[in-house]
């Protein structure tokens, strides 16, 4: 029964990315590129799910195997081949010997201790990118291409323009069908249907370990890691391979970040980076299958939408009340979008993480067991 | 010689900052046991303080020149500022002592904004794990952090220091040593409040019957209610003192970086690990850890040492030596330098 309805789950999910750029057309943000950062901060997500909702264990440092990813893949690019397939498995091995190291040395500690662990590492690794590992991630500038590049597996390419990165071929910018379908004019490209099919993978993944005897421990470590210990269960093992896997879904998410513009600065491994990926989890429902990706999307998609915001399409939408009506909307709404639409993101999370838990996925649920009335059933058979 | 006690000073310098929010996050984790993320954020919220009232005392009374004109031939203007019209001479002297006003009006200001957290947040967040903790404050943080950004922009704002301290001065001097040393003033100035500030924290903790009765709460918050005292109520007001440490470190520092939105969050981090090495929950230890890596850090990018460490061919780590610092002390020394066992371990 439960396999069957994981099966159902994971064919709605795969439907519903696959079918995104239709679906997200009505909505304003149906253009390559954000619903591949969409697909990307999924997976990003789903990744960090796999440690902090499942052992509780909150690393604040998971910036910097986004950023390791990224800069590997670059390396991949600019040694051996625009080819994705290449860099993207560099970015996860090597995020993955990065949170290896991290995790073993972070997670003797708990709790707290292991939170301020990640962040200093998480910072030490910026610095380190900022500083002395000029040499490879070439300081305040960035990782660019550069025409120089070796490539030693590419063909020669024409003079004065930089490659793009592809799949065998297929470009991943490249828009290879843009129809008009209900009056909306809709872009399929590469690139999105590569995040998407990594995307359903990894959810695809995170479903099993969910329902996984490993999954099943790392619960067990969340719910009360004491007990599991005096019962001579070694816990650090399974909170370090967690540490390990979700370190490696940031290095691909790094790696495809990569992929969609082929250059990378430190900044990607500032800690409050990391800071967003806690912020999309909670947000969505932590400890949940969906709860991550709902949360990556919609935190992106506000971030691109709410921020496009200004007086002006303010004033448009309070328009039908009489001027300081309008005004005084405009007025109160107008902190909480353009450039304050942190503000309310970090309003709505704080709203998210007093009332609701379970992030926007428990909210979706509690609202279902209102309308279907189960809760009043419940409450029946408690009294019987 | 001069070159050490010059990086002595600046260790001491950024120590004092450290140790102050450091102090603030302790009182705060030892009596109500909560991780704060916001105090950073308080930290930033001290500096615009001083930035506000600033901005306050320079609103101007404006009257067009009845005889110079600017460059386009328009009439030039004459600002007067209100409180010089009013005050006359002391409202120069305020104009002037900006800062120190603000530190001063930034106590009360901090221990609202203090309270009202403690008993309209953090409060709620007794019962629930140390994680959901971390995330509230760290939301609150980010929200305290964008109303200070679209309130104020995203630059940075600078914020004059009292004229009499503006500058270098002759340490070298000042001690009578055979050399000078010159270093700002009002760093100098910093260090010295910061010193003050800290004392004065201790002694309330150590000499007044609140702060007595503070400490045995820090020690067993059961019995001490048991015995009938009313400890939540003094811990809230503890809360609010924290902020006002913060707050103050901030204002004071206003005069040394220009103030910006984000200034919270670096030094956040840098709290954290100060409070970590120092040991969780152990205020001296804070004050102790915050000067250390202060120095440290400041000794770490002193050009010989660079060079020594180059010449025998690791690379250069005064970046991250703080955190190195921090790593090698949790995994080495569990509780830090002062902290006791067992400390916020589950």
């Amino acid at each position: 029964m439960n396999v069957m309805k994981d099966r159902m789950t994971l064919l709605i999910f795969a439907a519903v990315v696959l079918a995104a750029p239709l679906l997200f057309a009505p909505t304003g943000a149906a253009y390559p590129d954000l619903l591949q950062r969409f697909a990307i901060y999924g997976i990003f997500a789903i990744g960090f799910n796999i440690l902090f909702g499942l052992t509780g264990y909150l690393s604040f440092g998971h910036a910097a195997f986004l950023g390791v990813g990224s800069y590997a893949a670059m390396w991949m690019f600019k040694l051996l081949s625009m080819n994705i397939i290449p860099a993207l498995i560099l970015s996860v091995i090597v995020a993955g010997l990065f949170s290896l190291v991290i995790g073993y040395i972070s997670l003797r500690r708990s709790g707290i201790y292991f939170s301020i662990l990640t962040l200093a590492f998480a910072e030490m690794s910026y610095k380190l990118a900022y500083s002395v590992l000029t040499p490879i991630t070439n300081g305040e500038t960035g990782l660019q291409l550069d025409l120089a590049d070796s490539r030693i597996m590419d063909a020669p390419i024409a003079e004065g323009t930089l490659p793009s990165t592809n799949l065998f071929g297929f470009e991943m910018k490249e828009v290879f069908w843009n129809p008009t379908i209900l009056g909306y004019d809709l872009q399929f490209n590469y690139g999105f249907y590569v995040c998407a099919a990594l995307l359903i993978l990894s959810f695809y993944i995170s479903m099993r370990i969910f329902r996984s005897p490993f999954g099943l421990m790392l619960r067990a470590v969340k719910t009360n890691q004491t007990r599991l210990n005096y019962t001579g269960i070694a816990s650090r093992p399974y909170t370090l391979a967690a540490f390990v896997i979700s370190g490696m879904f940031a290095g691909l998410a790094g790696g495809l970040l990569a992929t969609m513009d082929p250059s990378v600065g430190a900044e990607r491994m500032q800690w409050t980076v990391g800071g967003e990926v806690v912020l999309m989890v909670v947000l969505g429902g932590s400890g949940t299958l969906i709860g991550p990706v709902l949360g990556a999307v919609f935190i992106r998609y506000f971030n691109s939408v709410l921020s496009q915001i200004n007086e002006q399409t303010l004033h448009g939408w309070f328009a039908f009340g009489p001027d300081w009506l309008t005004n005084a909307m405009v007025f109160i709404v107008e902190p909480f979008v353009g450039k304050g639409w942190e503000l309310t993101l970090g309003a709505l999370f704080m709203i998210v993480v007093i009332f609701l838990p379970g992030g926007l996925v428990d909210g979706a649920k509690r609202i279902g067991r209102k309308l279907s009335g189960a809760d009043r059933r419940a409450a029946k058979v408690g009294i019987a | 010689m001069d070159a050490i006690l010059l990086q002595l000073l600046n260790g001491l310098d950024k120590g004092s900052a450290y140790a102050l929010i450091a102090l603030g996050l302790t009182l705060i984790f030892g009596t109500l046991g909560v991780v704060n993320f916001a105090h950073g954020a308080l930290f930033m919220i001290g500096a615009f303080v001083a930035v506000t009232f600033s901005k306050l005392m320079e609103i101007s009374k404006v009257v067009l020149d009845p005889e110079k004109v600017d460059f386009l031939g328009n009439p030039a203007k004459i600002k007067t500022p209100y409180v010089i019209e009013w005050f006359g001479e002391f409202g120069e002297w305020m104009i002037d002592y900006t800062i120190p006003i603000a530190v001063l009006l930034s106590i009360p200001i901090m221990i609202i904004i203090g309270v009202v957290m403690e008993r309209g947040l953090i409060r709620l967040f007794y019962n629930r794990p140390h994680a959901d903790q971390i995330l509230v404050t760290f939301g609150l943080a980010i929200v305290l952090q964008e109303i200070i950004k679209i309130s104020f922009g995203s630059e940075s704002i600078p914020v004059n220091v009292p004229a009499a301290f503006v500058g270098p001065v002759d340490v070298g001097a000042f001690f009578g040593l055979d050399f000078s040393i010159f270093y700002p003033y009002w760093r100098l100035i910093y260090i010295g409040f910061s010193v003050i500030v800290l004392a004065a924290v201790f002694s309330f903790l150590r000499f007044t019957t609140f702060g007595m009765v503070v400490r045995a709460g820090m020690a067993d918050r059961e019995t001490v209610g048991l015995l009938g005292i009313n400890i939540d109520k003094r811990f809230t007001i503890m809360f609010g003192v924290a902020a006002a440490v913060a707050g103050l470190a901030g204002a004071m520092y206003a005069g040394v970086n220009k103030p910006v939105f984000h200034m919270g969050m670096d030094f956040l981090v840098l709290s954290f690990v100060v409070v970590v090495v120092g040991g969780m929950g152990s205020l001296p230890g804070a004050v102790l850890a915050g000067f250390m890596l202060g120095i440290l850090e400041a000794f770490a990018s002193m050009p010989l040492i660079k060079d020594a460490i180059a010449a025998v061919g690791l690379p250069s780590i005064d970046q991250i030596i703080i955190y190195l610092v921090a790593v090698i002390v949790l995994l080495v020394r569990p509780r830090g330098l002062m902290g006791k066992a067992g400390v916020m371990e589950d």
